[in-house]
């Protein structure tokens, strides 16, 4: 009796994103059942598994970094993981959440930002005046990080959110051992 | 023109009628021409010191223009101020030889005893406090514009003097003479500025015969002329180098009922003062070169442009105009060679280092934003208003009259091969001379930092920061087309000098000099700043060296005109020179992961704004 061959691990997570990137994965459909033969998937929000069981060959990060809880994160995802690839405008460029880079001409910008989120923004109810401050919530950072900020990223798939099949054809390629890029077309989104 | 502090109209009563009546004035010395919308733009901010949205209608107006167009030009040069501007405006020369000379404490003595910082202006409107890049003066830094007049070697001591005296009310002139209308342009210019000549060559600043040159090329035929710039073997002296001989044959060869000729003056690469000395010193042998140039291409206008930060030497320029008039050296029937007419009038810049580029000075010269044009066509076939033009360095025009006078042979025995004649080198930075050189080509830097005294050089800039920065193994270059090709400007710098620091400076007056038209430049130069900051940050990671490498190829690939295919050369050149200095600032990665993003300083403002810390990366969290 032959011994089945080892299955691919994969980890994956969402940082400073809107999991749309995570339902893209999810996009993949019915393929999903012939990718799941060669590969088992580790810590992921798929899973719901929380920490890593052990080294994963692929890791796949949605969104960019605004809290030391993503660093943390993501740190332990590069220490964890042969191959990292970023998927998604945010995790690459940090993306929406990074509007908030542009509040550059204050003294506190952070403070500004909370402030017009929480208090003084025109549309706001919020009855208490407070800004969460619950122990429990990670420190935000000063700014918002791409991926590539904090750790080496090995590839990029650009989207928003990149389309199941790019995110298929992502994985069977590297399952196949070589990525070498997209046709333009695939990756076109105007 | 100048107006005493005192004499201006405050801002509360002022009449708007009387105003719009001077500004008309103002259009009509100019005959409304929107060719000449400099000048009426200067001629307006030196009298209301600023250029109002009432003043920007009327002038509209006038000249037959929109408002915005006049707002385009108005808004493009640092000169043209859309506020209004200190009845005395300071402009403190910011180049990295003034701020390696003492420049911080001069503008701290300034900011001290004028009760404002760089930028702002006095609330009484008395006084304005501004950077400007290089106004040419490297050679006696640090020095600043007052007005329309330039005082150099400041020191704190000497800051407070001058503030003193104008705030008794005396004129930017006082600081010069308290005769200052009485002395000759010359005698003014010479107190306000030292020219240095430390070495004076065969052909521009040694003896010189006047005109000469003009002389003899009236008894030969215009392509007789330009065969004999030819066989001198004589380029542009401006840095790029173009055979001079060719650009006169194109314009002169393309069919045209008006033809121009354009003297360049408007050295904006840091670094480089030729021009001021030639000026000052030759002003003569400038247009007689142009005058013959004119000859041999068959123009009968000329124009000087002239940088705005030499605005101390327009008067002398204009004397040197009027005297050439007067014999006959410009005007109808030059030395009484009937149908030979020429004359050149002055066109003031208004602070742009673009306007250095051929195609922005042609602009400029139309009374337009200092854009660069399309090219081709090129200049020769048409440039100023659609006519055929030759715009040369004024280096260049004086050499010409030399050539003519004594011969192409001459020239061409001097220098080496492919690179003939001498050349003016401005030498400045940590040297015991610093000052003008005028040398055959094919010195060694050696040579040069042995005549100027700088023994301790480390590291040479060698044509600006367009050109190239050599270290101490390579200084038996030679200044050639060649090898080390340049303007002139050789800026010297020691052990105790940071390059990265140089690099940066560099980097910032590109940023703020590119004028916008293109994205590679406009954008590009901005990212390469970013990363060098990052360098001398200690944040850069090994990727980024080549990161520099790729973002700079494509901007020289991409540009639209000289500036941006030029302006990341200090960072190749010192990458190439200097790799240790980068490769020491780089950080490598230790488990892929990147030690140079810091999650204590990303996370200090939050722990400040929630007052608590953090229970991932405060080891002693909860305790």
């Amino acid at each position: 009796m032959t011994e089945e061959p080892r299955k691919v691990r994969i980890a994956t997570a969402s940082l400073a994103g809107c999991f749309g990137c995570h339902m893209a994965i999810l996009d993949i459909d019915e393929r999903l059942i012939e990718l799941m033969k060669l590969v088992e998937i580790d810590r992921s929000p798929l899973t719901d598994i929380k920490r890593f069981h052990g080294r994963c060959d692929i890791g796949i990060i949605e969104g960019g970094c605004c809290n030391e809880e993503n660093v943390e994160v993501l740190r332990d995802f590069r220490r964890h993981c042969d191959v990292l690839v970023a998927i998604g405008q945010c995790a690459i460029m940090g993306g929406l959440p990074a509007m908030r880079n542009a509040i550059m001409h204050s003294d506190e910008p952070l403070r500004e930002c909370l402030e017009e989120a929480y208090i003084s923004g025109r549309y706001i109810r919020n009855t208490t005046h407070d800004i969460p401050n619950d122990p429990a919530l990670p420190l935000l950072l000063d700014k918002v990080y791409p991926v590539s900020e904090v750790v080496e990223v090995d590839y990029q798939i650009p989207g928003c959110a990149p389309t199941g099949d790019v995110i298929f054809e992502t994985l069977t390629r590297l399952l196949a051992g070589r990525l070498p890029g997209f046709e333009r077309e695939h990756i076109k989104f105007d | 023109m100048p107006q005493r502090p005192g004499e201006s109209v405050s801002e509360e009563n002022r009449n708007p009628d009387a105003d719009a009546d001077a500004i008309r004035q103002i259009c009509d010395r100019y005959a409304n021409d929107r060719h000449r919308m400099m000048d009426i733009l200067r001629d307006v901010q030196d009298r209301f010191r600023w250029i109002s949205p009432e003043a920007m209608v009327e002038i509209a107006t006038r000249t037959g223009l929109t408002r915005i167009a006049v707002e385009g030009v108005a808004s493009f040069y640092a000169f043209f101020t859309q506020q209004p501007a200190g009845r005395v405006t300071i402009r403190l020369c910011d180049d990295i030889v003034d701020r390696f000379a003492g420049l911080p404490e001069v503008t701290a003595a300034f900011e001290k005893a004028l009760g404002i910082g760089i930028g702002q202006t006095t609330p009484d409107g008395a006084f304005s406090l501004e950077y400007t890049p290089c106004i040419g003066l490297c050679d006696q830094a640090p020095a600043a514009m007052v007005n329309d007049i330039v005082v150099t070697a400041l020191t704190p001591e000497r800051v407070h003097e001058i503030v003193r005296q104008m705030k008794d009310g005396q004129r930017p002139e006082d600081l010069v003479s308290h005769r200052f209308d009485e002395i000759r342009p010359y005698e003014r210019a010479a107190r306000m500025v030292q020219n240095n000549v430390r070495h004076a060559g065969a052909v521009l600043l040694g003896p010189v015969p006047q005109d000469a040159g003009l002389a003899k090329a009236l008894g030969l035929s215009p392509s007789q002329i330009i065969d004999a710039v030819e066989a001198s073997g004589l380029r542009g002296c401006g840095g790029a180098g173009f055979p001079t001989a060719r650009k006169w044959r194109a314009a002169a060869a393309t069919g045209a009922e008006r033809r121009v000729v354009i003297g360049n003056a408007d050295e904006g690469e840091p670094g480089t003062f030729k021009d001021r000395v030639l000026l000052t010193e030759r002003p003569h042998l400038v247009f007689e070169g142009m005058t013959i140039a004119a000859r041999a291409i068959g123009a009968s206008e000329g124009i000087l442009y002239l940088r705005g930060e030499y605005v101390y030497l327009r008067d002398l320029i204009e004397e040197t105009l009027a005297e050439r008039r007067e014999k006959g050296l410009l005007g109808k029937r030059i030395m009484g060679v009937e149908g030979f007419d020429f004359d050149i009038r002055l066109q003031m810049g208004a602070g742009a280092y673009i306007c250095g580029e051929e195609g922005a000075l042609i602009s400029s010269c139309e009374g337009l934003p200092g854009e660069p044009k399309t090219r081709p066509p090129y200049p020769v076939n048409r440039g100023y208003l659609g006519f055929p033009t030759v715009v040369n360095n004024v280096e260049t025009f004086s050499h010409v009259a030399r050539i003519l006078d004594r011969g192409a042979g001459w020239f061409y025995a001097m220098g080496t091969e492919g690179s003939h004649g001498t050349k003016l080198f401005s030498v400045s930075g940590d040297c015991i001379n610093p000052g003008i050189y005028e040398l055959p080509y094919g010195a060694t830097v050696q040579e040069l930092l042995a005549m100027a005294g700088g023994d301790d050089a480390e590291a040479v800039l060698v044509g600006g920061p367009s050109g190239t920065m050599i270290a101490r193994d390579t200084f038996d270059r030679r200044l050639t087309f060649d090898d080390l090709a340049t303007g002139g400007a050789v800026v010297i710098f020691n052990g105790k000098r940071n390059i990265l620091e140089i690099v940066e400076y560099y980097m910032s007056f590109f940023v703020h000099e590119s004028c916008g038209y293109c994205t590679p430049c406009r954008v590009g130069n901005v990212f390469l700043q970013k990363a060098i900051a990052k360098f001398r940050a200690g944040l850069a990671n090994p990727g980024d060296i080549d990161y520099l490498k790729d973002l700079s190829a494509t901007i020289i690939e991409t540009s639209r005109c000289g500036l941006g295919m030029t302006s990341p050369h200090p960072i190749l050149t010192t990458l190439e020179n200097f790799p240790l200095v980068y490769s020491a600032m780089v950080k490598p990665t230790r488990d892929r992961i990147r030690d140079t993003f810091d999650i204590q300083s990303a996370i200090d403002g939050a722990r400040k704004l929630a007052k608590r810390r953090s229970y991932i990366f405060d080891k002693d969290y909860g305790q």
